[in-house]
């Protein structure tokens, strides 16, 4: 008996350990509700459609940042998502199998140079590029779409859209090739055995099967490009503007965190500012719990149809 | 019918596509479809007409598995290129302006020549110790917690909170530790670079502990218990002990996932230009001055911050493959 107080003590610190993860998100909560209230109070939900941003007035409105944030996050879902599935396919089902692993270890590579690089890179490299090739020649063929119209700068929504892109695309790539290889042969080889062809296997019971990890894994990847913060910031332009345009300069979320923050102190600037945060903290909790969701209930159900209860000893 | 059955032999021939086995897999089964009356002849062009018909199809079905393959694989290729031409262009403008110098000395002023990043190495090293020494030890208990503590509900929610946590922009945390440490003493230091950076370890490292702990063998628990050690200790010398390679795979992967990180540290650690002075001051970084070279605009800054990313790419890469291939090892071993 006398062991039991050493156990009790452990189980107490693990206990606090593993509740600090709960009071931690907690606490981040409460701090960013408590320093955007002034702003929450002075603007309510003018704050979210209102394009004004003042500082010497003390005048905030946010659309142009969601704009920029909400757009060029879709344009780079546009862009990784057919890619990502593409490579989670190929991965997962078509590559012959001494490639998987070592491909798979580079597209996960992708994902480990820091977003920092990204955005030298597309500084130096990938913005001149766009600048000189791709973006006049959508402007030329597309540019009666206003979406293609006006001036060409290189550096814009668009560029940042394209970093964007390649930085979430290892992210969608690996959850949703994760989805796929937890189809359970049997459902495979049925569809092999009706004659259907290596794609029709895929369409027939690989993709519908793993269509929810799918989807999560579009959404964390949704997640990731909104509250990308260096590369963008880089990129995107940093001009607090409203244009139709996906070549004209922008301003994100992240981005008017990243410059502006440090040089206030207090005030309302800074609530303002605080406020986005917590819109953009919002959203993320909000697209990663729906994703994390989605991906466990694939886990789930490729189990149950293995015929095997998913993780035994999982309470 | 007959005519499926035919299609069906031919398709395995051709999917072999072995001399050895097609002849005799064919050959037999041909004659036996020959007709002997005439009545039977009406049946065969029409059965052949089918045949044909199905053939196109299948041909056309075929043409597309082999389409998709195509464009699968191309995706796959797509993806590499910005991996090869990234790596390429930091190796070819950064190679340059690496040098011993560049390691060990401070930046200098805009206008002069040399000058390094030194200090900005030796902060980030410091501010990754920091977040060890916060981010390790409460994730790896966190991660014991829900291995080894069956509690269902804390642990369903400690496992989503940690899974919701890994997808907060890190800038927000950021924010969070500013409002936290540097308006409380109002001063931007190490410590909050470094606290900001250990929040954002622990998700990583409490998951993959808990994934190492649960491939330990109940066995062995078992066997333990059975010797009177108390469960702490059989815990603490026998499971961390027999996943503490898992885990140390699971903190080198985090510290890659934090080596790189820029946001969090703008307003928390906020960069200097001289070497660390002490815990409670400002640091450099190289994220930070990486950042802050490249927006800047002179171009002997960007040829170091080029190099400065050369480091940061090999450090970070270091880690991450040699994560990799360990966890990978260990996998196979588990399974």
């Amino acid at each position: 008996m006398r062991r039991r107080l050493g156990d009790s003590i452990f189980a107490f610190v693990v206990f606090l350990a593993a509740f600090a993860v709960i009071a931690l998100m907690a606490l981040m909560v409460y701090e960013l509700l408590r320093q955007s209230l002034p702003s929450i109070e002075q603007f309510g939900a003018r704050f979210l459609i209102s394009r004004e941003w003042d500082p010497v007035n003390n005048v905030y409105g946010a659309l142009p940042y969601i704009y920029g944030t909400i757009v060029s996050s879709l344009l780079a879902l546009l862009m990784a998502v057919p890619l990502s599935l593409g490579i989670a396919i190929f991965l997962s089902q078509f590559a012959p199998r001494w490639l998987r692993s070592p491909l798979g270890l580079l597209v996960d590579l992708l994902a480990a140079i820091p977003s920092v690089v990204y955005g030298l890179w597309g500084i130096f490299v990938l913005a001149p590029f766009l600048g000189k090739t791709i973006e006049p020649f959508l402007a030329d063929h597309l540019g009666s779409i206003p979406v293609f119209r006006g001036p060409v700068y290189g550096v814009g929504l668009f560029a940042a859209s394209v970093v964007l892109a390649i930085m979430i695309t290892p992210t969608i790539s690996a959850i949703s090739r994760e989805a796929m290889l937890n189809v359970s042969r049997d459902q495979k080889e049925a569809a092999q055995a009706l004659g259907a062809t290596p794609w029709e296997t895929v369409r027939m019971s690989v993709l519908p099967l793993a269509r929810p990890g799918i989807i999560g894994a579009v959404i964390l990847g949704l997640g990731r490009a909104l509250g990308e913060t260096m590369a963008v910031t880089m990129l995107i332009g940093n001009v607090r503007q409203l244009n139709a345009s996906i070549f004209a300069p922008a301003y994100s979320i992240a981005s008017v965190i990243a410059n502006e923050f440090a040089e206030v102190t207090e005030g309302p600037h800074m609530a303002a500012l605080v406020e986005m945060a917590l819109i953009l903290l919002f959203i993320t909790l909000l697209l990663n719990l729906l994703a994390r969701l989605l991906v466990q209930r694939t886990g789930n159900r490729a189990a149950r149809l293995k015929g095997r209860p998913f993780a035994k000893n999982r309470p | 019918m007959s005519g499926r059955l035919r299609m069906q032999k031919e398709e395995d021939g051709a999917a072999e596509q072995t001399p050895r086995q097609a002849p005799p897999l064919t050959k037999p089964a041909v004659p036996s479809y020959q007709p002997a009356g005439k009545e039977m002849e009406n049946e065969i062009s029409r059965d052949s007409e089918l045949y044909s018909q199905s053939a196109v199809r299948r041909r056309s079905r075929k043409f597309r598995s082999r389409l998709a393959y195509c464009l699968c694989a191309l995706s796959t290729v797509i993806a590499m290129v910005p991996l090869v031409l990234i790596l390429f262009y930091v190796i070819y403008q950064g190679a340059g302006d690496l040098n011993l110098s560049f390691l060990t000395s401070l930046p200098k002023p805009v206008g002069e020549s040399g000058g390094g990043m030194g200090n900005a190495i030796a902060g980030s090293l410091i501010l990754i110790g920091i977040a060890a020494v916060i981010g390790v030890p409460l994730g790896v208990l966190a991660g014991t917690q829900l291995a080894e503590y069956r509690n269902p509900r804390l642990s369903c929610v400690v496992r989503l909170l940690s899974d919701i946590l890994s997808g907060v922009p890190s800038i927000i945390v950021g924010i969070f530790v500013y409002t936290l440490l540097v308006l409380t003493f109002k001063q931007f230091s190490a410590i909050a670079g470094g606290v900001a950076l250990g929040i954002l370890m622990l998700p990583t490292v409490a998951r993959t502990t808990e994934e190492m702990m649960r491939m330990v063998p109940d066995t062995l628990r078992e066997a333990s218990l059975a010797l009177g050690i108390p469960r702490w200790r059989t815990i603490t010398s026998v499971i961390i002990k027999t996943a503490g390679g898992g885990i140390m795979t699971g903190v080198m992967l985090a510290t890659a996932r934090i080596a790189g990180e820029t946001a969090p540290l703008l307003f928390t650690a906020l960069g200097s230009r001289t070497w660390p002075t002490g815990l409670d001051k400002p640091i450099a970084s190289l994220p930070v001055q990486i950042y802050q070279f490249a927006i800047s605009p002179f171009d002997e800054w960007h040829r170091q911050a080029w190099a400065g990313s050369l480091v940061l790419v090999l450090i970070v890469l270091f880690l991450s493959i040699g994560s990799k291939i360990f966890f990978g090892r260990k996998m196979k071993r588990a399974s």
